[in-house]
């Protein structure tokens, strides 16, 4: 039978929950790392029980932790991440020029086929790559080199890489996004990247349709379709349906089109879920009541999710690594609050329940499904 | 900056040490040192009481961070930059009752830690609210 592994990332550890395919009891495990910043954890598609994590402390730095065994285990491989050659300098806050300072990875994405190969987005941005189980890593100097480089200035929450997308069908290409310079392309395996944000509109930028600038908070690819792109600006949900050679706002009806995370669903390619939140000067859902929302469209129209959901004094944000989905009939999705729950809906959205409720603020959210 | 108690050094576990002293085969011109790590740095390298090093030659901050890095690789780059070799900004070294954070990594640490009375605490800055 199917099981769930949904591994968590918060703010004072990592959680490991599983159910079996009726998703209906858990079992929980964690803290692992107990008092570490957890940004992210993620396990290898090409071997489940491989599983990177992105361990963290403004005291002592940056640590990853690998498992062999699902996530019983752990041991920790390399924390060097070094800029490759010149390291040049993007804006600071106050617009001057800002040497590249390595703070975080906030992301890991595994390879699809080899559990050694995976991807690191990190702050202050760049793209690191490791293909010995991430024992050594190295900077994909193209991005950072981008002529564009020099202008991107950091989001309130530093100059983050936190979108890394593979192609399934093009080992070639990859997708990134940065806040707060805005979504890249590579077509020749990270050597070269081109900005994707043409049709993209920020009133918070001196100019509005800028080529980089902009504060993309998330992007999401269904695996067969890896030319239709979904995205949650940080104002706007937008989608491309060429790889990002152009994007099309698709807000549509939706109570704000502020938020953080966005996810498709496992099965249905033009089924999409956001988290609307009120305001970027106000991180809570509108009303006090935290409401998925769902497009079958592939935007435009949206219905609220609800039922099992908080409809009052509700005040948590969901932030953009913090939603995930399932690969079981009917699709699983999850979420995670900077309250510390953790929801989780086995019927694709029409009913959630929390797995737990009282966990340390919530950074990250991934699924595995298992047989 | 003072010491801290989060995050990780509320406890800094019994005084009793990793590893008895081993001045009976101690090579001349080395000192075992004694190192308090602050709670999230002894989980990390799987230690549950103060740690013991072999520093040849001087003994220096410098020379008791590499051989505790050498001795518990999963430590480096958790103290101090890997490239640059400079503390990390939260991180403290204390010793004797001094705060020895801001002296140069080259300078002699003092003899009551080379001798073993006293350890060398690796703190971690106090910060919270």
């Amino acid at each position: 039978m199917s099981r769930v592994r949904v591994l968590v990332g918060t703010r004072k550890g990592a959680f490991v929950l599983t159910s079996d395919g009726k998703r209906a009891t858990w079992d929980v495990s964690g803290p692992h790392f107990p008092g570490w910043e957890i940004f992210h954890v993620k396990g290898s598609p090409a071997d489940p029980n491989r599983i990177y994590a992105s361990q963290t402390s403004s005291w002592f730095g940056q640590v990853i932790q690998r498992s062999n065994d699902g996530g019983q285990t752990w041991e920790t491989v390399g924390n060097q991440f070094v800029y490759d050659g010149v390291t040049g300098t993007h804006q600071w806050y106050d617009g001057t020029p800002h040497p590249w300072e390595f703070a975080r990875v906030w992301h890991l994405e595994p390879s699809q086929h080899d559990p050694d190969t995976v991807y690191a987005g990190v702050e202050d941005a760049a793209l690191f790559r490791s293909t010995d189980g991430g024992q050594s890593w190295q900077e994909l100097p193209g991005l950072r080199g981008h002529g564009s480089g020099p202008h991107w200035q950091p989001g309130a929450g530093g100059m983050c890489l936190h979108t890394i997308i593979l192609d399934p069908d093009n080992a070639e290409r990859i997708f990134i996004a940065i806040s707060a310079a805005g979504a890249f392309r590579s077509d020749n395996a990270g050597k070269t990247w081109l900005p994707i944000n043409r049709g993209l509109k920020s009133e918070n930028i001196p100019d509005p349709t800028a080529e980089v600038g902009h504060c993309v908070h998330r992007i999401a690819m269904h695996l067969s379709r890896p030319n239709v792109l979904f995205m949650q600006k940080h104002w706007d949900v937008m989608r491309s349906d060429n790889a990002g050679e152009s994007w099309q706002e698709v807000s549509g009806n939706l109570p704000t089109d502020f938020g953080f995370p966005i996810d498709v669903h496992a099965h249905e390619p033009e089924t999409i879920y956001v988290v609307p939140i009120k305001s970027d000067s106000e991180h809570y859902p509108p009303e006090g009541k935290l409401r998925v929302y769902r497009s079958r469209t592939g935007g435009y129209e949206w219905e609220a999710l609800t039922n099992g959901l908080p409809q009052r004094d509700c005040y948590v944000n969901v932030l953009r690594d913090a939603m995930a989905v399932d690969t079981l009939d009917a699709c699983g999705v999850y979420f995670g609050t900077t309250g510390g729950q953790v929801y989780a809906s086995a019927d694709a959205g029409d009913s959630w329940a929390p797995i737990v409720r009282d966990l340390p603020p919530v950074l990250s959210v991934e699924v595995q499904t298992l047989q | 900056m003072k010491a801290s108690r989060e995050p990780g050094t509320e406890d800094r576990g019994p005084e009793t040490r990793d590893h008895e002293p081993e001045t009976a085969d101690q090579e001349p011109g080395t000192a075992v040192v004694r190192v308090a790590l602050p709670t999230h740095l002894r989980r990390l390298a799987r230690v549950e009481r103060e740690v013991e090093v072999e520093v040849r030659g001087p003994l220096t901050q410098r020379s008791v961070l590499d051989a505790l890095e050498a001795r518990y690789p999963t430590l480096c780059g958790t103290i101090r930059d890997q490239v640059t070799q400079k503390r990390r900004p939260f991180v403290r070294f204390f010793a004797c009752e001094e705060d020895l954070s801001h002296a140069p990594p080259d300078e002699p640490l003092p003899d009551a830690v080379a001798t073993g009375v006293e350890p060398f605490l690796i703190i971690g800055a106090m910060a919270g609210g």
